[in-house]
């Protein structure tokens, strides 16, 4: 084993996926001579040269557009989003081409792209800056979705998007991306539509992804030592395909459930999953279920402000003591 | 006019022509326009639903400048898509299934009237947004590019699209980045129902002059001639071909019919207009009477060739009739590429019915 960044684990996914299959090749903004604005493409240049690690304009709609183009071709694009944010003005190519060229054609044309970059509040950018659109495109039939929260977990998943035959969203995280943790010296992958239960309990599941995860388990920690409660933690990672027999399992366990995501509470991806809960094991439940996202405005510029809006481990453990009560 | 017309007869790709050429020349447009006539009697007759964009009228511009192309040469257009679908050598059965949303349809019926793809004849669509084709032209031409082959991308717009975003950042990637593709604006006077003067600002009433902004070599082309479209194309294709340089042509054509079947095409211009273009400028017509003049076609040979794309419109028509629609069990088929294999190849819920 071997520790290493959330940062650096892309990279490593990157790399190994470009030395694996030729038709890998990295495109987007900065991510060439300037090692890309958050350096998760660090290195890279210098060992693939200009024609597999490409420094594109500002043109989100014009350089996603022509990664699709290429990968109808046979080409495994891997293209940055300096932040899902800039997603909006590409919302064409990423939506309406991605997505429905397949069907559109009647199953004759692939499109294997990988669209990936930092989709999270919590760094004082304001609302421009700041979405979390997993929950809209995990709303389109044609698209995987997968949000890691660990250097394991994005490094695994990464590898699999990027050998994966249709579009491949992933949404990280600036704040995780210099958390540690440990994995394997040897290769491995982690399946798209597969749950990673990060803490075991009985009392209550917290479920959810990206990185309230991360503070679902510190907030597992405080109610295990202060309130003896036994708190599972499942992490969703993929959202679409989503690992429903992985959430159904715990809560039948459990009997108590705590949703937890960056997205807003409008039709974010907790909706879609209290909608399969109550569908699926609603006699298993013995409270209501519980959501925290964050709070419903454009994401606030003002620190004191926004600390709050996203989810935090207070708000997490208020809200776990609720479904407990 | 004369000494312009002899040139573009002249021109080398236009002087190599056999008459065996030039006659199929003449009957692919007389096939794309039957097919058209065809296809607008069966959306009156109610089975063509949603949009229909019709050809007719622009026809010299798929055949002139696909006729041009090699192997290794890709297009992509828009979703006036008919012509250039039946010039790359889709048949017309499947795309008249298609309209009438069959499962017999080049897309199974899934894609209708704006998506027709066929990727083995190096055709990529068929794209509903104004303009979202524009970035993906540049892609084909990225990974030819990428793939050292000595081809290029016609990527067809209409002249509405030039006001789009995504034509002008394919624009500067393409000459930044020397793409081989030829960017082919069918203009037809109106962007829908607004035409030119009161949608498009440019100087010199030049839309492919736009691309001097860019660096990138361009030219006005007639578009009622195919020999003006075919000798503008092919210098365009050989630029791609030897330096990767890419091309915009502004192509100069005339719809007959309104931008889509809800719009009668009679509220933003007149019926002499239409008519006058019609008697005066159309691209079959006037390469009939070409062709006649140089000995190629008789009048005979003409109504034969005429006659001979009728019946095999009619006959299309037949076989979408006979043919069923798909069913609803295939609605989740062709989605993704992963589900339409034997096993998965990820876990999960990938389907939320």
């Amino acid at each position: 084993m071997k520790k290493i960044t959330y940062r650096q684990a892309l990279n490593e996914a990157f790399e190994e996926e470009m030395l694996r299959d030729p038709s890998v090749y990295l495109m987007g903004e900065e991510v060439a001579q300037f090692d890309g604005a958050y350096k998760v493409t660090q290195g890279l240049l210098e060992k693939f040269g200009p024609d597999r690690v490409v420094d594109t304009p500002i043109s989100e709609a014009g350089f996603i557009g022509l990664g699709i183009g290429s990968s109808m071709m046979g080409m495994r694009p891997v293209m940055e989003l300096m932040f899902w944010s800039f997603a909006y003005v590409a919302f064409d190519q990423i939506v309406n081409n991605a997505a429905n060229v397949r069907y559109m054609s009647g199953g004759l044309i692939n499109c294997p792209i990988v669209i990936r970059g930092p989709a999270n509040g919590g760094t004082n950018v304001g609302a421009t800056h700041s979405h979390t659109p997993e929950n809209f495109l995990a709303n389109v039939p044609g698209l995987k979705v997968a949000c890691p929260s660990t250097a394991y977990d994005a490094k695994g998943l990464m590898k699999s998007a990027i050998r994966d035959n249709d579009p491949v969203y992933i949404l990280e995280n600036t704040i995780l991306y210099n958390e540690s943790s440990e994995i394997p010296e040897e290769e491995y992958l982690v399946p798209l539509g597969k749950a990673d239960v990060k803490r075991e309990g009985k009392d209550l599941s917290i479920i959810g992804h990206g990185r309230p995860i991360i503070q679902a388990l510190k907030t597992a920690e405080i109610l295990e030592a202060e309130y003896e409660i036994s708190v599972e933690v499942i992490d969703l990672r993929s959202i679409r395909p989503l690992d429903e027999k992985t959430i159904m399992d715990s809560v039948r366990k459990t009997n108590r459930v705590l949703l937890v995501e960056e997205n807003k509470p409008f039709c974010g991806v907790g909706a879609q999953i209290a909608s399969m809960i109550q569908e699926q094991v609603f006699d298993y439940l013995d409270a209501p279920i519980g959501r925290v996202s964050s709070l419903d405005s454009p994401a606030v510029y003002s620190k004191p402000l926004e600390n709050e809006q996203i989810p935090n481990p207070q708000r997490i453990l208020k809200s776990a003591l609720k479904v407990l009560s | 006019m004369s000494t312009l017309k002899k040139t573009y007869q002249d021109a080398s790709v236009n002087k190599t022509l056999s008459g065996p050429d030039k006659k199929n020349l003449y009957r692919q447009m007389v096939r794309i326009r039957k097919f058209e006539e065809r296809t607008l009697r069966v959306y009156q007759q109610g089975k063509i639903g949603g949009f229909l964009h019709l050809y007719i009228g622009q026809e010299a511009v798929a055949v002139g400048s696909i006729s041009i192309l090699g192997p290794d040469d890709h297009v992509i257009t828009a979703y006036r898509d008919h012509g250039h679908a039946l010039m790359v050598g889709m048949k017309m059965n499947e795309c008249m299934a298609e309209l009438q949303g069959k499962a017999t349809g080049c897309s199974k019926g899934k894609g209708g009237s704006m998506h027709f793809f066929a990727p083995d004849k190096n055709y990529w669509g068929g794209h509903g947004i104004v303009g979202g084709q524009t970035p993906l032209g540049a892609g084909i031409a990225y990974a030819l590019k990428h793939q050292k082959k000595k081809g290029c991308c016609l990527c067809y717009m209409g002249d509405g699209a030039i006001n789009q975003g995504p034509y002008h950042e394919s624009l500067n990637i393409a000459a930044l980045w020397k793409l081989p593709v030829v960017y082919i604006i069918e203009n037809n006077g109106y962007s829908m129902g607004t035409s030119q003067e009161r949608s498009t600002m440019v100087p010199n009433d030049s839309l492919a002059e736009r691309a001097e902004g860019y660096g990138i070599p361009w030219a006005n082309v007639l578009g009622n001639d195919v020999y003006a479209v075919r000798a503008a194309v092919a210098e365009a294709v050989q630029r791609a071909h030897q330096d990767y340089t890419p091309t915009v042509l502004e192509i100069a054509t005339y719809r007959y019919r309104g931008h889509s079947m809800s719009d009668p095409g009679k509220t933003y211009r007149t019926n002499e207009e239409v008519k006058a273009y019609q008697q005066e400028h159309d691209p079959i017509d006037r390469f009939q009477a070409q062709l006649k003049e140089e000995g190629v076609l008789s009048d005979e040979e003409a109504k034969i060739i005429i006659k001979e794309a009728k019946d095999e419109a009619d006959a299309a028509a037949d076989f979408a009739d006979a043919s069923p629609f798909p069913d609803l069990s295939e609605l989740s088929d062709d989605i993704y590429w992963e589900t339409d294999q034997p096993e998965r190849t990820t876990e999960g819920r990938i389907f939320f019915d």
